[in-house]
């Protein structure tokens, strides 16, 4: 099948093209340099603009967590959110697409749905415990039409733990990598590093140097143990490390300091750490009261060292529901709010916690969050480090990514919010200071482009010769419009794409599914040295049978479990 | 005045959801028009003629307008939802829902109301010839809201969870109520002249509670000590009732007025009156 995207407004950043008129053509679901123009389904996108499919680095879509906050919150499937008007919260049948519900916890079909809509066609689930991944795994079966992965969290990991303590490097790469192909991880997530094993104990790790109880190893330790593991295994993305002390006042400091802990382990220019939902970790002040934006150290930070990359976590004024592998900090967050708050327990391997919430703009504490996220967005300089999240559903639904943009790329969108934001909270920001605009270029990079480099998925994020052929075509004209002043007709483009192709096919038109599919879920394998498999292996099944309430060999997911997947072979260093 | 009959056809098999039975939607329009108006049954549209007769006349203004019902109604739900003014009678039992979110008028049920009947109302009222189901003036599974002002009148039993997190407003009750009535109340007054079932007033934190019959005491509240009289929107009740506060795992301050004749059972609180 051959399709011609003609006329369109190109923004592809990972190929240099800033906006020129380029056609572009695709045969069996890749981009080729010529098809037969007769031939060719053609889709007229003139005065459009086309960009790659977007990519997603970090929304919590599928996962046991995920449908834990389905079940604490069914008003979530009846409420209607009024920052999203224009999306029903509960989806009809049609002959095509199945039925849903949900706004900041939509449920699998919807979430499919709604991303396809707006021209996302890549998200990765960010947080799965080793032994829950195969809930994972059902779930990202049945999100229709994108494609995915999910992160492995291994931060509070008791084996990872054990061999970090004995210094065993090799053989804790190992492990990792047996995890990884057994139940089909694509990369190494890490949430409050030996945090929420001291949860187990009802504490806290409150520094970087903080001993984890029972295991004698401190959260630098285990975050500098996991970035050589991940370069020793050559993993296509870098590990994503969700700080300590998340949430709490004069945060910051750990976040710099994580930051700061693997610069030396950097090669050859290229990032060897993701610090993920920034946001929620850069505040300074002592308590609630005196909490202020410090997202200009971060940014200065960022700005100077290569090492490190970074994602928004931008909070929308809205109602949503937190959920996090980080247990204290929701534990906390119930304390705050006196909502209704889910703990859970993963045995060995991790915890997880859930509350929800509303994000108000009279709430001090919300507006500076607000501008925070913001902040980090306009002050860090290079777009190919800074990407767009909001950590779906922690700081508002992915459903407004395309508010977002609109802030990012208008001052004027960003002073109307911060009009109404308490005065305080005006003060202690700096995003009043900021001029800065994203340009549409950018906008495709840190939505995109950047993403699919961070992540190297090398046929995503691009619409270069040979790359997949998942297309977004948004109706703005960008010589037309003025994405500043005009902010709501961007805000409304970027919702419901003029057309969404996925694998050379058009599967939404304005937002309407036109055709359902089932995307590739991801997953690597390094494939170490058999010698050093098979040399941790007994130790490994000792310790299944000490630690775990299930045998080894249930532990894994088989490869028949997974519909439509892609391992990425990647080549180990041992 | 005018008025409008909808007598039932056949009882629908599946749930229908009948939001437009509402003096505001339906005033002004002639007969044909609310015939050819849409209700879902089930998952499939029909329309409101394919399940009522509909005879007589609604008036241009919501407030003049009467809406009668009739026939077995207990699948249809949510009529009067958001009504602000008008009347409904119900001349038989009425599924979910009834009367939510309404803000003024009033709907009179002759039978039994399904659950939720009065789910989050603002204002009006609400006068239940029979029993009501469980849920009454609570709020949708998993949200925090409940009864916001208005008055509500059961003149049988109730089921369980009355009045959640009932923030203002009136309900009586003429017969019992199951477990958990007033759960997690911040305001407005409960009357009950049956008997209320276990754990009444759980996690209340404002409002008060007047019960005529027995039950008892949740270990989270205090005795205060003993009254002649109690209160409801300017109405005096008889006592002498023994006055509780709580629930203390919430700090909360909600009062529980309860007939000292009739439970003989907490007179071994007497002692820690203060």
């Amino acid at each position: 099948m051959e399709l011609l995207v003609k006329n369109g407004f190109l923004y592809d950043p990972l190929s240099g093209i800033d906006g020129e008129r380029v056609d572009i053509c695709v045969r069996d679901g890749k981009v080729v340099e010529k098809v037969d123009g007769k031939k060719a389904e053609i889709i007229d996108a003139s005065n459009m603009i086309v960009m790659p499919g977007g990519v997603d680095i970090h929304s919590h879509i599928a996962g046991p967590k995920v449908n834990a906050g389905r079940l604490l919150c069914p008003e979530d499937h009846r409420t209607r959110d009024r920052c999203a008007r224009c999306f029903r919260n509960c989806e009809i049948k049609t002959p095509i697409t199945r039925s849903g519900t949900g706004c900041a916890i939509p449920s699998v079909f919807t979430t499919g749905h709604i991303y396809t809509g707006m021209g996302y066609t890549t998200v990765m689930e960010p947080a799965s415990p080793p032994l829950k991944t195969l809930h994972t795994h059902e779930e990202l079966n049945d999100i229709p039409l994108i494609d995915k992965a999910c992160f492995i969290l291994f931060g509070n990991n008791w084996l990872i733990m054990e061999y970090l303590k004995e210094g065993k490097i090799e053989e804790c790469a190992a492990y990792v990598d047996w995890v990884l192909r057994a139940i089909k991880g694509y990369a190494i997530k890490i949430v409050c590093p030996g945090g929420v094993e001291a949860w187990k104990w009802g504490g806290n790790v409150h520094s970087l140097e903080d001993k984890v109880p029972n295991f004698d190893v401190t959260p630098r330790e285990i975050v500098r143990g996991l970035c050589k593991v991940n370069q020793l295994l050559n993993l296509p993305h870098t590990i994503h490390v969700h700080a300590i002390g998340l949430g709490t006042p004069g945060n910051y400091r750990f976040l710099l300091e994580t930051m700061d802990s693997v610069r030396d382990l950097q090669k050859e220019d290229e990032p060897v750490i993701h610090m993920t939902h920034c946001q929620f970790n850069s505040y300074g002040g002592v308590d609630w009261r005196s909490l202020s934006s410090k997202a200009d150290e971060i940014a200065k930070y960022v700005n100077s060292h290569s090492h490190v990359t970074v994602d928004m976590g931008q909070v929308i004024f809205t109602q949503t529901t937190t959920m996090t592998g980080d247990g204290p900090f929701e534990y906390l967050l119930h304390q705050i709010t006196g909502n209704k708050w889910m703990n859970t327990d993963v045995e060995v391997e991790s915890g997880g916690g859930l509350v929800p919430i509303r994000y108000s703009k009279k709430n001090y504490v919300h507006a500076v969050m607000w501008t925070i996220g913001l902040e980090l967005a306009l002050l860090i300089e290079d777009p190919w480090r800074v990407f767009l999240t909001t950590d779906h559903p922690n700081g508002g639904p992915f459903i407004n990514y395309p508010k977002v943009i609109a802030w990012l790329m208008s001052k004027r969108a960003r002073e109307k919010v911060t009009r109404k934001l308490p005065r305080l909270a005006r003060a202690r920001s700096h995003i009043t200071g900021i001029d800065r605009e994203y340009t549409f270029y950018e906008i495709a990079t840190i939505t995109r482009a950047a993403t699919a480099k961070a992540l190297k998925l090398e046929s995503k994020g691009h619409l270069g010769v040979g790359a997949d052929a998942d297309i977004s075509v948004y109706d703005i004209n960008p010589k037309k419009t003025d994405p500043s002043v005009d902010y709501k007709k961007v805000r409304k483009a970027m919702f419901k794409a003029a057309y969404t192709i996925k694998g050379g096919e058009v599967v939404a038109e304005r937002g309407i599914i036109k055709k359902c599919k089932i995307g590739k879920t991801f997953w690597v394998q390094p494939k170490v040295s058999e010698d050093l498999t098979q040399s941790i292996m007994p130790e490994l099944t000792e310790k299944f049978k000490d630690y775990y309430t299930i045998n080894i060999g249930n532990y894994g997911v088989p490869e028949s479990y997974l519909v439509n997947h892609e391992p990425l072979k990647v080549k180990s260093k041992l | 005045m005018a008025e409008l009959k909808l007598t039932l056809k056949e009882k629908p098999k599946v749930p229908v959801e009948a939001e437009v039975i509402s003096p505001d939607v339906l005033a002004g329009k002639s007969v044909s028009e609310i015939a050819s108006l849409n209700v879902w049954e089930g998952n499939s549209k029909i329309k409101i003629g394919d399940l009522f007769d509909i005879e007589g006349s609604t008036d241009g203004n919501p407030e003049a307008t009467t809406i009668i019902l009739e026939g077995d109604l207990t699948k249809v739900r949510r009529i009067g939802k958001k009504m602000t003014a008008g009347r409904i009678v119900v001349k038989a039992s009425v599924g979910f829902y009834v009367g939510e979110e309404m803000t003024g008028g009033s709907i009179i049920v002759e039978g039994n109301a399904g659950s939720w009947a009065g789910s989050v109302m603002k204002g009006g009222s609400i006068e239940i010839k029979g029993n009501a189901g469980d849920y009454l003036t609570a709020g949708i599974r998993g949200i925090c809201k409940g009864m916001m002002g208005g008055t509500i009148t059961i003149h049988g039993d109730t089921g369980v969870e009355l009045g959640y997190w009932m923030e203002k407003g009136t309900i009586r009750v003429g017969g019992n109520t199951g477990i958990f009535t007033g759960i997690h109340m911040k305001g407005g007054a409960i009357m009950i002249e049956g008997d209320a079932a276990d754990r009444m007033g759980a996690g209340m934190t404002g409002g008060k509670i007047i019960l005529m019959g027995r039950t008892n005491i949740l270990p989270s509240f205090f005795i205060d000590g003993i009254k002649k009289k109690a209160k409801v929107k300017g109405e005096k009740i008889e006592g002498p009732f023994y006055v509780f506060t709580g629930d203390v795992t919430e700090s909360g301050k909600g009062k529980l007025f309860i007939l000292k004749e009739k439970n003989s059972h907490l007179s071994k609180f007497e002692k820690y009156i203060p």
